[in-house]
């Protein structure tokens, strides 16, 4: 038996992200907040910007969000986030700023706020996590819910004819003057998770750069209030989502395109 | 420096400047647009931040993001951009953050006019969005005292870390009068402790008007009265005139006491013993004084420019010891010093007549 010390090098290969605090979340079994968080974290700590980067929680299920980075933050009004980013980022420019918002908060109660942001062309990053229903209340229909679709306050599914047809965000706000790179994406798969990273990376650099508006829609799951296994959840982002909300690019300025 | 010819919204506008404002956002509605057209010279010129928002709703949340940072931040508006901005306001109130707001009051209710008014002492005095808070609410009744209650808002703002509203109306933001404007302060200021800058070389910060347990959120209510508690104990201003001996106490605010004080000194030519005690601080209000103020007073007179709102605030102050009468011109009318003085002589007579029936 040979008794002489062995000496073990440990070499991390994953770990939690640093600008995400080592705390429980909230969010259902199979929600793709968690993940869409962790991707945000991981630019963060990729681009060196944890001490300089200040949030801004929503309403809705993501209003926690502040206590998951282990960054700044603030909890806007509902829909307000992308008014509050601003006034943060006109007193400290150097600093970067971004908003995390719903499909309610943003594309409903918010859309004026956000519509200005972006024709402003405010230095700041938004993430927009589109899962089709209000979360936190208990699945309503969303500004973003598919025609037909049944929700708690749609229960015969959406009747386009009296409500019209969802929001298509991303490509509203890349028809804004000063939106500079605004695309959209998902994580339903590995090859969604990564081009969803990269634009994640990308829409914050645009911010230090201070080229503009820049905007990430991710199509996200509901599972609770979609009533579905976290797995078809994935299924139907793919089936039924994306035919209405394709993934892409809708915008992106000339002057950002050396960073995508 | 030298007395100047000063416009009373130009004069709000350039003493938040010289105060230290480091942050304006605003949306343009009338009597107070002119405070934001300077603001939106000025603040450029100095090297501030000037945004003109898409509404009052995304100015005061502009404000809550700049104050968040440590920065003086500040709005003005009118009534009906004011019950826009209450959700952004009560945010504000639970996160303990500085801010200026200033209120140039007009007709109401619905779009109203555009004339001078009071008729917003409730939705200023009583928080005006939901939920248990209050704002300290300042009220000069000329320019000059507009500066200086401008350049004081800053200051109790700051110190208390809570909105402080400079609250005229439409005559006093418009009209012209000579006044003495401050000397320029440096904004050279720390930043708080708890401004958010980014987590550098500490830890986290995080500002919410949240409290999702009731334990939670009742803590930080009765935090936030305790500090409410502070500023009743130690803020309250008023003036006094010729009250100690009168047997008519006239109570106005702002502009209506302006012209009360007018229709008071022609009673005192008359030989009518009335006096009058106008509130400065509208919250904190100063019940104790108008208490001992009408401690000689047979009767009380409140003018207002409204259907009648701090006479409440009267009338909790002398707990029914004392009848109180209300004078009040709603919907942008003023009221002119004779039918004050009217009053004031309707009342002493009521007074004789009631002194030869007891006898």
């Amino acid at each position: 038996m040979d008794d002489s010390i062995v000496t073990v090098q440990e070499q991390i290969v994953y770990e939690r992200p640093h600008a995400l605090s080592d705390v429980l979340m909230s969010y259902c079994p199979g929600c793709t907040h968690g993940l869409i968080h962790k991707l945000i974290a991981e630019a963060i700590d990729e681009l060196g910007i944890q001490e300089r980067t200040i949030g801004v929680s929503p309403v809705g299920c993501s209003v926690f969000m502040y206590r998951y980075f282990d960054l700044d933050g603030i909890v806007a009004p509902h829909g307000r986030a992308p008014a509050v980013a601003t006034g943060i980022k006109r007193a400290l420019p150097d600093r970067v700023v971004f908003t995390y918002q719903g499909d309610g908060d943003m594309a409903a109660i918010g859309m004026s706020e956000i519509v200005w942001a972006a024709t402003r062309g405010e230095n700041i990053t938004v993430f927009f996590i589109n899962n089709a229903n209000y979360g936190m209340t208990g699945g309503q229909m969303a500004p973003t819910t598919l025609p037909g679709q049944v929700t708690t306050s749609s229960p015969g599914g959406r009747d386009i004819e009296t409500t019209g047809m969802p929001a298509r965000m991303a490509e509203m706000l890349a028809n804004a003057p000063g939106s500079a790179y605004v695309v959209r994406r998902s994580t339903y798969d590995a090859r969604t998770i990564r081009e969803a990273r990269k634009a994640i990376r990308t829409a914050l650099r645009v911010q230090m750069e201070g080229a503009g508006f820049s905007m990430v829609e991710f199509l996200s799951s509901c599972p609770t209030n979609w009533r579905m296994s976290p797995n078809d959840s994935l299924q139907w982002i793919k089936d039924r989502m994306v035919p209405y909300f394709p993934l892409g690019d809708f915008k992106v300025a000339d002057i950002v395109k050396h960073l995508t | 420096m030298a007395k100047e010819f000063l416009e009373g919204n130009i004069a709000i506008a350039e003493a938040a400047v010289r105060a230290g404002v480091d942050a304006y956002f605003g949306y343009p509605i009338t009597p107070q647009t002119e405070l934001l057209e300077h603001m939106a010279r000025r603040m450029p010129e100095l090297g501030r931040v000037f945004l003109q928002a898409e509404s009052e709703v995304a100015a005061i949340n502009m404000v809550y993001g700049a104050a968040c940072t440590g920065a003086w931040a500040m709005t003005s508006s009118s009534g009906p951009g004011i019950s826009l901005m209450q959700e952004g306001l009560s945010y504000i109130a639970l996160s303990d953050l500085p801010m200026v707001l200033v209120s140039i009051m007009r007709g109401g209710p619905g779009l109203g006019n555009i004339q001078p008014s009071q008729a917003d002492y409730h939705q200023l005095t009583r928080g005006g969005g939901h939920g248990d808070y209050r704002c300290i609410v300042l009220a000069p009744s000329t320019i000059q005292e507009a500066i200086n209650l401008t350049v004081l808002a800053f200051d109790l703002a700051d110190a208390y870390r809570m909105v402080t509203i400079v609250a005229a109306d439409g005559l006093l933001g418009q009209m012209m009068e000579p006044a003495e404007l401050p000397p320029m302060r440096s904004r050279s200021r720390e930043r708080p402790p708890w401004a958010l800058t980014g987590a550098r070389g500490r830890n986290k910060r995080t500002i919410a008007a949240f409290g999702l347990e009731a334990e939670t959120l009742e803590a930080m209510n009765w935090q936030l009265q305790a500090k409410f508690d502070r500023v009743r104990a130690n803020e309250v201003r008023y003036e006094a005139m010729l009250t100690g001996d009168a047997e008519i106490l006239v109570v106005a605010f702002g502009t209506a006491a302006r012209i009360a004080k007018s229709a008071v000194r022609e009673a005192r030519a008359h030989r009518l013993r009335v006096g009058l005690l106008r509130p400065i601080t509208l919250w904190p209000f100063p019940y104790a004084a108008v208490r001992q103020a009408a401690a000689s007073a047979r009767a009380i007179l409140v003018v207002e420019m409204n259907t009648g709102q701090m006479v409440d605030d009267v009338r909790l102050a002398v707990e029914g010891r004392v009848p109180v009468h209300f004078l009040g011109r709603p919907g942008g009318s003023v009221p002119v010093p004779d039918e004050i003085l009217e009053r004031i002589v309707g009342l002493q007579h009521d007074r004789t007549a009631q002194i030869a029936r007891d006898c």
